[in-house]
């Protein structure tokens, strides 16, 4: 039965190790929009973009050379 | 095909076909924002959308937005400042798709200077910070408009930034008791199977122990407001009803310590901070605003920030705030006129359609007295302030008192029910206890406290908080946005509604233009569209919005063109001369001012042909609205307009409506009031400066809002002028709102006899009233949620109906 007493220690101390990431989350502004991150994570760096095809062309070329 | 491109960058049909990188653009502005895009690499904004951009709305004018070169301006708006980097935030009003977030958040790969650009989407608003050393702030907003997304900025954003703590506050501690409530509960589940006894009393001790530790946080900082909210109450001498909340909460945790701690018992904390979790997420609930809207809108906001004057020939741009009588003031188009002054210099003609409902602008000559809030159309004009703007004629509305005070909270018809509820417990428990002196000392205090905790009025509230919480975010799918919950019971109260005229029931974005003379020809009809397109006047603007092109005429060559402000324009072709203007201009056998509405005369090679008439429409849908709403409601119509609409409005409204023409701000606010002493109950529908008294005055005031970013001034409900006539529906909505309480407090009265008779016998076990007390709350919500739901359903069925 004593391992009842440890377990019921490791379950508060994960719960609040959540309740503090919650904390966290909200007064870091986590949820003052949550719209326009999903949008911006899908918008490509443009300038990397080139480099990237170029170097995505060059991939295939090599795959295509073997 | 020349000519019939949509523009690549607006979407607008192009008339002047301007061709850069074989993409079309409607005007030059266009093709500069477009140019500037592609140079920084930035054409993605196109594919993302298609024709994302804002049309370039006239001339970029340089030294507009010369006032936030003022150190004093800069202050004010600007949230932080270190000597490489500032903070700025904007609202942008235009922000509508993917592709503005897109651009707006690479501003940095246009200006250098630029650090980091952040959109918040939902709140249409932009973090900017960028160095001063490398650019000012008069720059980034100079950016920002030219690419078509003008920072909306006015006297009230600049003086209060800030806000919004509160509601993070708020959302942590509703964390904290959902936190320690479902821990608590999930330690008390041994006991609620055990019936009370563990057959380890060690085990039971820990429990109850760390239950204990649990509550403390929510005791402590998550029930906060609640007891503050009753000192309060206490302070002022009013029983709120926190204070028979706050006492139950006292009574219910002490006794649980007492219990805990002298191991006789394990207490009643995990319906105590059920409860105060459920209350907290009821209130949070009915007091979720809409961020985007602002209620509490005062003239400061309509105003602009700076203005420009002239001071020794030489042009000077000011803050609004250091204008001071006699400066001299230069008014460009679409310009307000910040304070009362005369005129000096110009032809103006000036739209007071938001101060005071009419309809047509205003033609004013040199030395006439122009009031603050109109706008002038066409030319550029001087003015000289007579009158600081605090103090002119149409901010003086605000100083009428029932600005400064707060609408009188009515008391909702629960807090009597509370209050009778509070006053009947405590006399069962005096009984009770009494009745226990007598047969069993021992059990007194345990009776006492007993029914105190079972009957807390927490059920009661909850219901209410929870149905109203529940029906607002409903009322606000129909795009009628409500300042808070209160404003339910109000609107199911209402036997009168007072309606204004002018971009109430018309609308103002819309106009209908009707012919009247002898009919033009294609190719004539296809002049006055192309000679059009060359004024940036209103009136040139709509004729040339109606015209669509009829035959295959291109934009013909024009020999002469003139525009002569305030009359008219004269265009002159090789085989033609037109004349469009007012009817001396068109020497037209008609007064100028017979006509009550605003019209275009048509002269062609010097013959009269006939008049445009451009007028607001009646809103879609408002006969029926209108006759649905005379069944139940007591109708009035109060005008700022002239009497041109008289017997369309009686028609629409019948004979047994009040119709008022040319009514004053201040009378619309008079006429509530005396509706009012009568005992009515007003609902006042206005859009405009000239109604924000009268909005104020009434129970509930709704502005009708063509484009919720516009401004609106301060109002209880903010509708969106679409959803106007589902208004007979979401009345009806509200008035279910009582029905829906009422079932609610049934059951929890029900809870509560069951409860409190068992408390006087002192059979109240620790089980009975752990598992009563949260599974009377968690129904309760349940019920509200359901009643809601449910008479959605007819709200939505009678709409589908009309």
């Amino acid at each position: 039965m004593s391992a009842l007493f440890l377990l019921l220690g490791v379950s508060i101390i994960i719960a609040i190790s959540f309740l503090i990431a919650f904390i966290w989350s909200v007064t870091t502004g986590q949820y003052d929009d949550e719209f326009t991150p999903s949008v911006r994570i899908l918008f490509e760096d443009d300038r990397n973009k080139k480099s990237k095809n170029d170097q995505s062309t060059i991939e295939k070329k090599s795959s295509h050379a073997n | 095909m020349k000519g019939k491109y949509n523009c690549y960058h607006c979407g607008d049909f192009c008339i002047d076909d301007i061709v850069s990188d074989g993409n079309h653009f409607c005007c030059n502005g266009c093709k500069h924002v477009y140019l500037l895009l592609s140079e920084n690499g930035l054409c993605n904004y196109y594919q993302l959308d298609n024709t994302p951009g804002i049309k370039v709305k006239g001339k970029f004018k340089g030294d507009r937005f010369a006032y936030l070169d003022d150190e004093s301006v800069i202050s004010k708006l600007i949230l932080f400042n270190s000597s490489h980097q500032i903070n700025v935030k904007f609202s942008l009003p235009q922000i509508h798709c993917l592709s503005c977030i897109y651009l707006l958040e690479k501003l940095h790969q246009i200006e250098s200077g630029i650090i980091q650009s952040r959109v918040n989407f939902q709140e249409k608003n932009i973090f900017i910070s960028f160095n001063p050393q490398l650019i000012s702030l008069r720059k980034v907003v100079e950016l920002l408009s030219f690419i078509g997304y003008e920072p909306s900025i006015s006297m009230q954003d600049a003086i209060s930034v800030k806000k919004k703590n509160t509601s993070k506050k708020q959302i942590i501690q509703i964390g904290v008791a959902g936190f320690c409530f479902s821990n608590i509960m999930m330690l008390s589940f041994p006991e609620y199977f055990s019936r009370g006894n563990l057959e380890l009393p060690e085990l039971q001790q820990t429990f109850s122990w760390v239950i204990l530790l649990l509550s403390i946080p929510v005791f402590i900082y998550s029930a906060s407001s609640i007891f503050l909210s009753a000192i309060n109450g206490l302070k002022q001498k009013k029983i709120n009803i926190d204070i028979p909340i706050a006492l139950a909460i006292l009574i219910t945790f002490s006794r649980s310590y007492f219990e805990i701690i002298t191991n006789c018992g394990s207490g009643y904390l995990d319906s105590g901070t059920g409860i105060i979790f459920f209350m907290l997420i009821g209130r949070w609930f009915q007091n979720k605003s809409y961020d985007v809207l602002s209620f509490d809108r005062k003239y400061q906001s309509y105003f602009p920030l700076g203005v420009t004057i002239k001071k020794n020939g030489i042009e000077q741009n000011i803050p609004i705030t250091k204008l001071a009588i006699n400066d001299i003031i230069l008014i460009r188009n679409n310009d307000l006129i910040p304070a009362d002054s005369l005129l000096m210099e110009g032809d103006a003609n000036i739209d007071y359609s938001f101060v005071n409902g009419e309809n047509i602008p205003q033609q004013k000559n040199v030395g006439d007295l122009l009031y603050a809030g109109g706008k002038q159309l066409g030319t550029s004009i001087l003015l000289r302030a007579i009158k600081i703007p605090s103090q002119s004629y149409l901010t003086e509305l605000w100083n009428n008192s029932i600005f400064e005070k707060n609408k009188e909270k009515k008391d909702s018809f629960i807090h009597p029910w509370s209050k009778y509820f509070t006053l009947v417990l405590l006399s069962i428990a005096f009984i009770a206890s009494i009745y226990w002196q007598w047969t069993d000392p021992s059990k007194v205090l345990l009776v006492l406290t007993s029914v105190l905790i079972i009957a807390c009025p927490c059920s009661l509230l909850l219901s209410a908080t929870f149905t109203f919480g529940n029906m607002m975010r409903i009322i606000g799918k129909h795009q009628l946005f409500l300042k808070n919950a209160t404003v339910i019971e109000s609107l199911a109260k209402i036997n009168h509604i007072v309606f204004d005229k002018t971009g109430t029931i018309t609308s103002q974005q819309k106009t209908a233009i009707n012919y009247r003379g002898i009919p033009l020809s294609p190719l004539e009809n296809d002049l006055i569209k192309y000679t059009t397109a060359n004024s940036s006047h209103v009136l040139s603007r709509s004729l040339n919005s109606h015209f669509s092109v009829l035959s295959n005429m291109v934009s013909p060559s024009f020999l002469a063109y003139c525009e002569e402000g305030g009359k008219g324009i004269f265009a002159k072709t090789a085989e033609t001369e037109l004349r469009l203007g007012n009817s001396d201009f068109t020497a037209s056998d008609l007064l100028n001012n017979s006509l009550k509405s605003s019209a275009v005369h048509v002269n062609i090679n010097d013959n009269y042909k006939g008049y445009f008439e451009i007028v607001h429409p009646y809103r879609e849908g408002l006969d029926e609205m209108v006759s649905k709403l005379k069944k139940k409601y007591t109708l009035h119509v109060l005008s700022g307009d002239n009497d041109a609409e008289k017997s369309t409005l009686q028609q629409i409204f019948g004979n047994d409506t009040v119709i008022y023409f040319s009514v004053t701000p201040q009378g619309k606010l008079e006429y509530i009031k005396a509706l009012q002493k009568k005992g009515a109950n007003v609902l006042m529908i206005g859009d405009g400066l000239n109604d924000a008294g009268a909005l104020m005055q009434a129970n509930v005031g709704i502005a009708v809002s063509e484009n919720s970013a516009q401004f609106s001034p301060a109002c209880d409900a903010i509708i969106d002028a679409s959803s106007l006539n589902k208004l007979p529906s979401i009345l009806k909505y509200t008035r279910m709102s009582k029905v829906n309480i009422s079932i609610g407090f049934a059951v929890s009265i029900l809870y509560n006899i069951i409860g409190i008779s068992l408390a006087v016998q002192g059979k109240i076990s620790p089980v009975v009233a752990a598992i009563l007390m949260p599974v009377s709350s968690i129904s309760i919500v349940l019920i509200a949620m359901i009643t809601s739901k449910w008479s959605e359903k007819l709200l939505k069925l009678s709409i589908i109906k009309s």
